[in-house]
This record gives C-alpha cells, structure tokens and sequence, in this order.
C-alpha cells in the first residue's frame, strides 16, 4: 500500500455503489484508500476524457493451483503458433517473461489483469489437499488480490455429515477446513458426481445418489446452504453444477437454483444472495441431442430474474481454442470422447478430482456458436445487473484475456452481427438461439456492475473492492473512452479495455498506457472463521490421518503461514 | 533434553514419506534417531551428521587444486560467469526445495540460461507423453483407498522406493481396501525378475525394449480383436487373461518406471501406457502414475511450468519468451552439440549420472556445482558451493511423485554461515542486478520470506 | 528471379538460429541489408553479416528470390523455416528445423538434415540428399496437428519419430528408418524404401504407409487384410495390405470404420 496522495483528476466516473454515471469528478487517494479529498500536493492523474471506473473483480477464474498447473504443464502448444511465440501481449521492459495464451503463466496472469483494470481474482476451485500448491502460484503471481475457494461438495466428511443431517458438523468442518487451506468460501463442483467418478460414475440429475454415501446432489446442496449461513460466511455457497455442458440440462438447472427459494442470507458482510451459480452458460442448454441443441438462456434467466437471493456469472465462450480444466472429473472425461484430445485427470483422496482436455471453440460448429450466443444472451436477459457477472469461466469457455471482447458483444449489437456472419451456419445457430433477435446494448454503467459492484458484493467484499466511495480500496481503473462519445466502432471499445490507460492499486500506480510499471502489494484474502471447539470434527478429521485415509501427515496439511504473505484476514466469529 | 519431532518428511525417494520421527539433540546441532523411515531414509538422515560436510566454496586454482573462498567471492564468480556466458545451462534440482527452484529461475532468466532437471535423464520421456496424450492420474491415497488392481510396469518399488508399497500400493489397508494385500492382485511388467515381480500374482517377462508393442496388444485384446500369437515375448493368452484383470477391476492402477522410460522409443511408452489407461475408464476406473525417483523432482516441474509455461528444457535465451523442445534444449542434447558455454549443476550429481562424452563437452567451459555435499560433479567443478539440505536442515515445499505438495521441516540447525538455495540464489540474483545496474524483481509475495527462519521443532 | 548467395565465414561457437534464412526474410532487400538481418547466438542477438558474406539482392518477393548458401551450415538452425515461396539451397548440411513451419516454396540441402526438419510442414517441398536424424516431418511437442502438407523427400535414410501426428502431405524416406513411423497419424503418407526397425504405424488412426523393404518387428495391432498391386513414387510392386494400429480408436466414415493402411512389399 502506497502512502501518500493521489488524485485521479477531470475524468468520467462509473461508479454503480453510488449510482455515478459518468458525471465528470475526481478520485483522491490518500494512504492506498479512496478520501474525500487530498492535499494540493497530491499526485495527478489526467483523466480527462477518459472512462474511471474502481478496479475490477473478477467472481470465477481458474488461475492457480493443481489443474491449471496441469494445464499448462500439457499445453507446450498454448505458448506458440507455428513456433512463434503466442503472448502477444509479452512486457518488454525487463520484467519477468511471460508465457502461454489460454493457461497464461503466473506472471503474465497477473500483468493482464492487471492491463485490464483487474484488482482481485477469486480463484474457482481448491483441492484442500493440494493447497499449498494453490498458495505456492497465488504468492508468485504479481499485483493482483486472490483468494481461493476450497472445493466441499464431494468431500467425504461433508457428504457423511450431511447424510446424517448434522449441519452444525458441516458448519464446524468448512471452518476448520478454511482456517487450515487459508481458503475464501465453499465451492461445489458437480455436488455428488466427482465423488461418484472415483469409480468411473457420475450424478447427472440431482437425485441420483451418489455410491457409498447415500446422499443426493440436491441434499449436498441444502446442506451447505445451511451450514454456509450458519456460519454468516462473506461468501455465498458458490455452485457449480450437475449435468455440466450437456444438451438439455436446463430443467436440472432451474431445479438446482430453486433449492435456494426461502432461504436467507446472513451475515454482516452485505451479501444478499444464499447461492452463486456460476458460468450458467454450461447450464442453460435444451434439445434432446447435438443435433437440436439450443439456447434455454431465456427460461433460465426469467426464473434467475424473479428470485433475489441468488447471484450468476456467465462463463461466456469467445470462440478461441482454449483449455477446458474443472473439478468435474466425469464431465471431463466426457469431453474428451467427443473430441479425443489429450485428457488429464487427478482425483484427490477423500476430497475431490480435476480434469483438464484442449477445446477449440470453432464458430462454425453449430453447438460451439450456440454456446456463444447463449452466454450473451443470459446477460441481454438479466435484470438486475448487480446479480449477474461477466465471466469466461477461464480458461473454460475462453481466456480471461477476452472479457473486453466479451463486453464489446454486449454493448453492441453490430458486433454481435458481424460475428454472426462471419459464421459458416449462421442461420442455423440464429434457429437455435434468440441472440440474432435482441436488440439491448448494455451501458458502461451496467458492465461496472457486472463487473465491479456487483461481484464485490457477492462475495462479501462491497464494503472495500469495487467501487469508489471513501474508505473503500484506493483501485481506480482509467479507460481511453470518451463516455460522452463512445465510439461508433465496437472494436475500439475492445481496444480501450484491454489496456488501461492507467491502473492504480492501493494507491500505486501498476499500468500506465497500457504496460505494467510497477508490481505492486499483492494480497492472500482469506476467511478466518472463530467458533466454539467440536470435539466430534475434531476426532473425525484426526482419525482420518492417524487411521490412514489420507496419505499425508495432519501436522503437514495445513497451508504454513509464510506460503501466503501479505494476508489480509477477514474474521468471522460463530457464537456458541 | 533430545527432542522427538514428527511429521518429517524423508528428503530421499519419489514417495516422499512424511511420517518420520526424528530425534535430535537438545542444541539442534545432531540427529539421534530416525524411526519409521526405511534404510535408506535413514541413512540419509544420519550422513547429515557427518563432520567433513563442507562448510565454505571452493575454487579451483590454476595449479589444479581446490581452496575454500568466501561466499562473496563465490556469488560474485557465480553471477558474472553466468551473464558473461552466451547460453548457460543450469541442471539438476534432485534434491531442492521448491523455493529454491522458484528461485533459481530469476537468475536463469537474467543471465538467459537453459534451465533443466533431472527429468531430463529419467522421466523427461514421461513429460513428452504427457504433452503427447495427457494424464489420467490420482494421489497416492486414491491407490491405496480404492485400487484392487496394481500393475507395476517397468518399476521395482521393493528396491527404489521401499516403503511405496507398504504405504501406497500394495499392503496398505485402506477405507475400500480393508483387506490390504489380500484384496490387491498384482501384476509386474519386467523384463527381469525384481523383488516386486517377486510379490506378484502374474509377472510378465517382456522382451527387453519392447513395451510399446506389448501395450498396443493389451489395447487391441481390449479392443476385441485378435493378436498375434507372441507378443515382446509374451504369449497371447497371459496377455489376455492380464486384460482380464485389469478390464475387471473396481480400480485398476498402473505404476510405470524408468525400465518404460529407459528403452527404445521411451517417451512412446509411456503414450501408450496412457491411451492404455484411458481405454480401460471405457470399461472401469484406472489410473496411471510415474515413479518419480526423487523426493521433489516433481517440483521443478511444477514450479517451472507455474512461472514458464514448461516442466524442463526451458530455454530462456531469447529474452522475450521460453522455448522448450527437448531433444534440442534437453541438458545431455546440449552438451554433445556444444551450445552451452557455462553450467551449473545445482542439488544432483551429472559427474554421476550423465555419460562421460557431454561431461568432456560440458568441461570445456565454467562448471560451477551447488550441493550440500561433495560428489563427483563437486570435485570436477570449477567452483563448488555448500548449501543446506532441504528437509534436513532447510524446511520447504516439495511434490511428491503424485504432485501433492508437502510441506518439509527442517529437523536440525543448519550449519553455521552456508545458505540455503534459495538464499545463495537470491544473493546470486541479486549480483546480477547490481552488475547489470537493473532493479531485482522480488515480487511483493517474495518479500516476507527471502530469508526465512527455519523452524526445527513445532 | 534474383539470387542471394551467402557464403559462410564463421563457424559459431554455439548453433547459430539463422531464423531470417528465408526468402520471405529476404525480400525486397539488398545484400547489404540482409547481411543486417537478426538471428541468434544464445543470447547474444547476431547478424547473418556475422557468419556469412552476403552477395546478390533479393527480389521484390519469396517467390522472385533464390538464396544459395555455399557452403556448410551443420551450426545453423532454422533454415528456410516458416517460408512460404522461393527457394533455398544449401551446398553442405544444415542443422535442426529445416523447412520447419513451411508453407511454400522449395529447399534442397545437398548435405545431412539434424532433426526436426520439416516440423508441423504445411506446404512446399523439402528435399535433403543426405541423411535427416530425428522428428522427420513430425508435430511440436504436445501439438496434434502434424505435418499437413507439402513433400519432404530424404534421399539417405533417417532416425526415430517420422510424420508423428501428421496429417497430410507425403514424406519419402528413400533409405531406412529406425522406430516410430506415423506414430499418432490421422492422414498423410509415409513412404519406406529401406527397411524399418519397427513400431509402424502405432497408435495411428487414418493415412498411410508403404514399406518396400522389411519391417523387423510389427505391430500386434496390425492386420493383414489382402495382397495388392500398387505403385508407389515409381515402384510397382505387390504389396501385403495390413489395417491397423487395431488398438486405436476409430473413426466411422459413411457408416464404415476408417483405418490406417499399411502396405508393406511381400516378399518375392
Ligand atoms: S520410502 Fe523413500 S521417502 Fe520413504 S523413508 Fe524410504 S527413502 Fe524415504
Ligand atoms: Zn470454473
């Protein structure tokens, strides 16, 4: 964090949390924090004529640990085109070498988000076991805040818990878990199904019970709906689905959400919803085979619409080839027999598993442009701005690399057409789908909240990331956009997205025209959780080392404190 | 008062056991005792006592002769040979800590080195499958909760890896597995009879370098179609009953070693092994697992491929990105073709384990070892520096064969004044940037723990 | 047509990455600025002035511009690599990834290749008068998409891992070959002249190979299916028509399987 003052001068603030505009204002900085305003002495950024919006946050991104890892690990390809280096983007001033397109190396992970205006990245999903690893690349990738989300919903003690309905047990188990991963909140990946691939089997419907364990999808779910809002976590259970990518899976997706109707959230963090449902564009598919696979992006948001306490991201394809990675083993191995390239797997004992497999999205695949208008088309549905987030489920659907072409889509309707005709069956994904018939540009006040005002709230973080009122983090990202004048060209919109004009973080400037200048105070955020001791968790967890379930020592398993510097702690106490 | 510690992890094997107790004397200078570790481990523990551990670098002298140098002397020899060199190559990482691995890889970048490991001799053929056909793989405790099947191809655990298979594949008894060994049918793939073919239930005694055509019989037999009536010496109906097996198992896993890694066509072994294992999660579960030799050499390849983009072979020279293509920026490939001019041989001994012809090569120019103790690439070397030993005397993260990622103590105090890898490179990165007037880039997640405080008992 | 001769003057002390020896490189520029152009040893950023005295301009485009190096280039990398028109003759060998990326144009070594020549080739010809190591015509590492056009022909014989995931075009190798011929192939064609040690074809899915000598040890997953008469670059002959790697999956074209084809010379 910066000392000193700042003051971001003349430019057009976008600032959803106060409901800012693009009225012409400042931004002073004064000690890394937003200020009322600073001393005639403070630094100035020109902003004039420029878009300032807070830094970003982005709610679901693949970015560190084991499966990425492994991504890059068998991707020697992702780094070259025809033996030509491939990231573009790559620094020249002498900073650290940067490496690969669609499972970016750690340094170049940090310096393009950073480009973009980027000042926090959750990453999506943590084997517990393996979470030293997660905390190894987290601590070596620059500039940008992180956290992780421990995976829960095929964990042996929570699905034995839950079984026997004890919510309290679950409750005590994730707090112990995220104290001993310095983990953010409870992910689920495919409730059920992960823990049933260990023998080859998946759960695709949410009542399938999952071997040996004699619980349901649907059950795993409420549960830790339960034991999330027992506790008062910043965070929302975080889900990822059953039935993942699947033609049809839509009706399991609505069922899905509607375990969240009557619940509420509690907590003190500012978090309304009780369920973030993420990249719901893998969710939202009808027809009966590839052949009549379509878009059910709207019956999917018209219920999303109506039901306040649930949040979305997108997971929008952008027609690139990228690496598809998840801790849904069986959806993985699935993939890989319909496009039979290289399949990575790791199931991890007691816990979870990951897969990962190349994918090119080609936009003269009917299904593949069926899923690029379906991701657009959940955000041209959305209501409320503040519950839905611009996501590529990265690497999974595209890089993160492409979010400034993904909300050139959506602000402009010319060039979601131009896409379209430059498809080989554009008439007929345009049968499948509603894209070629909507007619809404989103406004650069609604991708703030999508990307900015909205994540940060619904991961408990409103009160310090994603906007720019006093107290709040002094991350302030200046775009080369006339907000008076956008410009008529979409790609120009793209353009000025993808490089910031300027990028503060704590106060510091990190990106200026667009190239990384500084590295700036990179923080671990993590969620502390205080409770009264459960001796019955307790003796569980130690009997699973000492009797030989897990392979690894107890003394070992917690993530040591020097692997996640900078920590920035948030506490939450669970009275007795 | 001598001090038991538990929880330590072995610095020796791939299968990383941590479970070691550890005895040491009240001033953390000695280790007592060493219980649950095999012989080796504990022998290992033990020469970590040893007196004549050298404590100061070494230089050689124009009449031939070693003499102690001060660690300055030694960084500042370090770093100039290595910027002054056209391509330097840096090998090894047998024996290092993760955060020395991480480490190392800016003073690579900076002086536009190659940067290798010992993958490139053992399981680099494994990392070319695996860019090949991917990797259906698992943690250790899936094999020993879950697998009712163990193949060990090409491996001999009872002599490499001695508690593997009492820990992990064979005897253990775990939550689906409560019947341990008597649950387990075991087949060994050898060409010579091993103490682990030894324990098998059906040992298949290939023809030496004929892997690869004996898994395209196991993946045609599962296929449904006919073989021919011998195949890489085996007959046709051991290899279908052996399909059988595995085609029948609840959990069927397969270990592979270097006897796939170190025969004709090797990386293709492996591949095959690979495609193999997925055909068979058309019909069950089964997974497939490289013997990693050492303790963390699994590590460089994380860490490498987190910061690079690659696991080994990493050729920083450009400047602007890496390339890697082994068999081109592969250490024993530079070497023979003379494009190296400065090496460094970093925690692993190439004087031992590469052919004499590319150390004759690699003599030619600077050789530079860094190593806690002396070994025969120390005593050829231009310069030798002492380090401490990860998991002995320096605590760190290394992988296991599995790529779980354990965190290692440190059980005694390390000898006075020799540093750690990671400190010697930072002091060595830190050189060149002084010599090359440019600021160092810690990156603020480095800064807390540049010099971290070893923890010896918890 | 112009022709650009670059007559070696040094031997480097490390390879040279003479990635600017191509006609595209070349084009439009004089011989005193294509002794400017870059290319690298180790990390040291040289200039092909360095190495070779440069005579003759280019001409306006690759296809106008001939580049003759008269002499040795067993130090060189890259030659002719990703050009896409014109051609490149090199009096002597050459080192690794020749033609590699190519997609035009025409290269002749009249020495020895190094590996990787013809790397992930997808057009144009390569023709090498002596022997080629490793990689003849394969994939870079992890990528599935192989060769996929273009002919390389290799008068001599060459080592392992020859059209490795190719997909198209044609590689001649007029000697023999050591192991790993098509492995992972989905298209392409292989042609032995020579003998093979083994590993033919495994692992393959489509496209074909012919082996006019012996194949010492073959594939399990390969089937004799017929005896044909074919000819093939010039030679007529019978051939034993096997389908496999029968261990690999494969894919259904008008409802019937595709499988690779390997047509190996029966004996007289
Ligand atoms: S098996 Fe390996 S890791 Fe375990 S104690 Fe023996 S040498 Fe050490
Ligand atoms: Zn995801």
């Amino acid at each position: 964090m910066a000392s000193g003052e700042m003051i971001v001068k003349g430019g057009f603030i976008i600032d959803p949390t106060r409901k800012i505009d693009g009225d012409v204002g400042d931004v002073a900085i004064k000690d890394g924090k937003i200020v009322d305003k600073v001393g005639s002495s403070a630094k100035v950024i020109d902003a004039k004529g420029k878009v300032v919006m807070a830094g970003a946050v982005d709610v679901h991104s693949h970015v560190a640990g084991p499966k990425v890892n492994a991504g890059r690990l068998m991707r020697p390809e992702d780094k070259f085109i025809s033996g030509f280096c491939r990231s573009g983007m790559a620094q020249k001033n002498g900073y650290r070498m940067e490496s690969g397109f669609s499972i970016p190396s750690v340094f170049k992970t940090g310096y393009d988000y950073a480009r973009m205006g980027y000042t926090f990245v959750m990453e999506a999903a943590m084997p517990p076991l393996l979470a030293p690893h997660t905390h190894e690349e987290i601590h070596d990738t620059p500039i940008i805040d992180e956290g992780a989300l421990p995976v829960f919903a095929n964990n042996w003690f929570v699905m034995d818990y839950l079984r026997k309905g004890e919510v309290e047990n679950t409750a005590a188990y994730i707090a112990w878990l995220l104290k001993a991963t310095k983990g953010y909140g409870v992910k689920l990946v495919n409730p059920g199904g992960t823990a049933a691939w260990a023998w080859g089997l998946n759960c695709l419907s949410l009542n399938d019970p999952v071997p040996y364990f004699e619980i349901t999808p649907a059950e795993i779910i409420k549960g830790l709906i339960e034991a999330n809002e027992f506790l008062g976590l910043p965070h929302s259970i975080h889900l990822h689905q059953n039935n993942l990518g699947n033609p049809g899976n839509y009706p399991d997706t609505i069922a899905a959400l509607k375990i969240a109707e009557g619940f509420k959230a509690r907590n003190k963090f500012g978090r309304e919803s009780v369920m973030h449902s993420t990249h719901l564009q893998f969710h939202s598919y009808g027809g009966e085979g590839w052949k009549d696979f379509c878009s059910k992006a709207k019956e999917v948001m018209d219920y999303v619409n109506k039901q306040k306490n649930i949040t979305i991201d997108l997971g929008c394809v952008t027609l690139d080839e990228t690496t598809t990675m998840t801790a849904d083993g069986p959806f993985e191995h699935h993939l890989h027999g319909l496009n039979h390239l290289k399949w990575t797997n790791v199931d991890v004992e007691m816990e979870t598993a990951a897969g990962v497999v190349p994918y090119i999205y080609d936009k003269n695949v009917t299904p593949n442009a069926v899923q690029w208008a379906t991701g657009l088309e959940l955000a041209l549905y959305a209501k409320d701005m503040n519950r839905c987030f611009i996501t590529t489920d990265h690497p999974n659907a595209g890089p993160f690399t492409r979010y400034p072409r993904v909300i050139k889509w959506l602000m402009s309707k010319k060039a979601r057409e131009e896409t379209i005709a430059t498809m080989k069956n554009s008439d007929r994904m345009i049968g499948l789908t509603n894209i070629h018939t909507m007619d809404r540009e989103l406004t650069l006040f609604e991708i703030a909240q999508m990307t900015r005002s909205g994540p940060a709230k619904c991961l408990g973080l409103g009160n310090v990331y994603g906007g720019l009122a006093p107290g709040m983090n002094g991350d302030v990202s200046v775009f080369n956009l006339n907000y008076k004048d956008l410009p008529k060209d979409a790609e120009k919109i793209e353009t000025a997205l993808q490089r910031a004009a300027c990028f503060i973080k704590g106060g510091e400037v990190i990106v200026k025209d667009g190239e990384v200048v500084s590295h700036g105070h990179k923080k671990t955020v993590w969620v502390k959780v205080a409770m009264p001791e459960n001796p019955q968790v307790t003796r569980d967890v130690s009997q699973a080392f000492t009797q030989g379930t897990y392979t690894v020592d107890i003394r070992n398993y917690p993530v040591r404190e020097y692997l996640a510097p900078h920590q920035s702690v948030i506490d939450v106490n669970v009275e007795a | 008062m001598p001090k038991l510690i538990k929880g330590v992890g072995c610095p020796y094997c791939g299968s990383s056991c941590d479970d070691i107790e550890v005895l040491v004397s009240d001033d953390e200078t000695k280790i007592l005792e060493v219980h649950n570790a095999c012989i080796i481990g504990t022998n290992l523990f033990h020469h970590a006592n040893d007196p004549t551990r050298p404590k100061l670098p070494r230089r050689r002298q124009p009449d031939g002769t070693m003499k102690e140098i001060p660690y300055d002397e030694a960084i500042d020899y370090m770093a100039k040979t290595m910027l002054a060199a056209k391509k330097p190559l840096i090998y090894g990482f047998g024996s290092t800590n993760c955060e020395g691995m991480s480490a190392v890889a800016r003073i690579a970048e900076k002086s536009g080195a190659v940067l290798d490991n010992c993958a490139t001799i053992c399981h680099g053929p494994s990392f070319l499958a695996i860019f090949d056909n991917g990797y259906p793989s698992c943690t250790l405790g899936e094999a020993k909760n879950r697998a009712d099947v163990v193949v060990f191809w090409g491996c001999n655990p009872m002599h490499a890896h001695p508690r593997h298979t009492s820990r992990y594949s064979i005897f253990p008894r775990g939550y689906f597995t409560q019947k341990g060994a008597m649950q387990r049918t075991v087949l060994s793939i050898d060409p010579r009879e091993t103490d682990t073919a030894k324990l098998a239930d059906v040992h298949l005694m290939l023809d030496q370098g004929h892997d690869y055509e004996l898994f395209d019989a196991f993946r045609t037999v599962l296929r449904g179609h006919d073989i021919p009536d011998v195949v890489a010496g085996i007959p046709k109906e051991t290899i279908i009953k052996s399909v059988e097996i595995m085609k029948n198992a609840k959990f069927c896993m397969i270990f592979f070693g270097m006897g796939c890694t170190h025969t004709d066509g090797r990386n293709h072994n492996i591949d095959a092994a690979i495609s193999l294992t997925r055909d068979l999660n058309e019909h069950t579960k089964a997974s497939i697992m490289a013997m990693r030799g050492h303790y963390n050499i699994a590590g460089p390849g994380q860490v490498w491929a987190w910061q690079f983009g690659f696991p080994y072979c990493i050729d920083l020279s450009k400047g602007t990105h890496a390339h890697m293509n082994p068999g081109e920026t592969s250490s024993v490939d530079l070497a023979m073709r003379d494009e190296v001019d400065c090496f460094v041989n970093v925690g692993a001994d190439a004087g031992a384990h590469f052919p004499i012809q590319p150390v004759q090569h690699l003599k030619k120019h600077p050789f530079i070892t860094v190593d806690p103790n002396f070994n025969m690439a120390s005593e050829i070397s231009d310069l030798h520096i002492p380090v401490r030993i990860a998991g002995v005397d320096e605590p760190g993260v290394v992988y296991r064969m599995d790529n779980v990622p354990i965190q290692f103590r440190a059980v005694i105090k390390g000898l006075p004044g020799v540093p750690s890898d990671e400190e010697l490179f930072n002091k060595v990165y830190e050189r060149m940037c002084e010599l090359t007037k440019t600021e160092p880039i810690w990156l603020a997640a480095k800064e807390d723990r540049r010099y971290p405080e070893s923890e010896a008992v918890i | 047509m112009a022709t650009v001769t670059l007559k070696p003057t040094k031997v480097p002390e490390l390879m040279f990455e003479g990635y600017s020896i191509t006609p595209d490189a070349f084009a439009g520029k004089t011989a005193a600025q294509i002794a400017e152009l870059p290319g690298h040893e180790g990390k040291i950023h040289m200039k092909l002035g360095d190495f070779f005295e440069v005579s003759g301009n280019a001409g306006e485009t690759a296809a106008d511009t001939d580049i003759v190096i008269a002499g040795d280039c067993t130090r060189v990398k890259y030659i002719g690599a990703r050009m896409t028109a014109g051609t490149v003759t090199v009096n002597g060998n050459a080192d690794m990834y020749v033609g590699g990326w190519m997609k035009g144009g025409k290269i002749h070594i009249k020495g020895n290749m190094d590996s990787f020549c013809g790397i992930q080739m997808e057009g144009g010809e390569l023709l090498c008068d002596g022997d080629a190591k490793n990689h003849v015509g394969c994939a870079y590492r992890g990528d599935w998409r192989g060769m996929k056009g273009g002919t390389i022909r290799i008068k001599g014989s060459a080592g392992n891992d020859i059209g490795t995931f190719m997909l198209g075009g044609t590689i001649i190798i007029e000697k023999n070959a050591f192991i790993h011929v098509s492995t992972h192939a989905e298209g392409g064609t292989v042609v032995i002249k020579g003998d093979v040690e083994g590993r033919v074809g495994g692992q393959m899915v489509r496209g074909e190979m012919y082996v006019l000598g012996k194949i010492k040890f073959m594939m399990p997953g390969y089937k004799k299916v017929d005896t044909v008469e074919k000819e093939i670059d010039g030679v007529k002959a019978t051939f034993d028509h096997y389908i496999g790697d029968l261990g690999e999956r494969h894919p259904k074209s008008k409802g019937q399987v595709v499988y690779a084809n390997l047509y190996l010379k029966a004996a007289a």
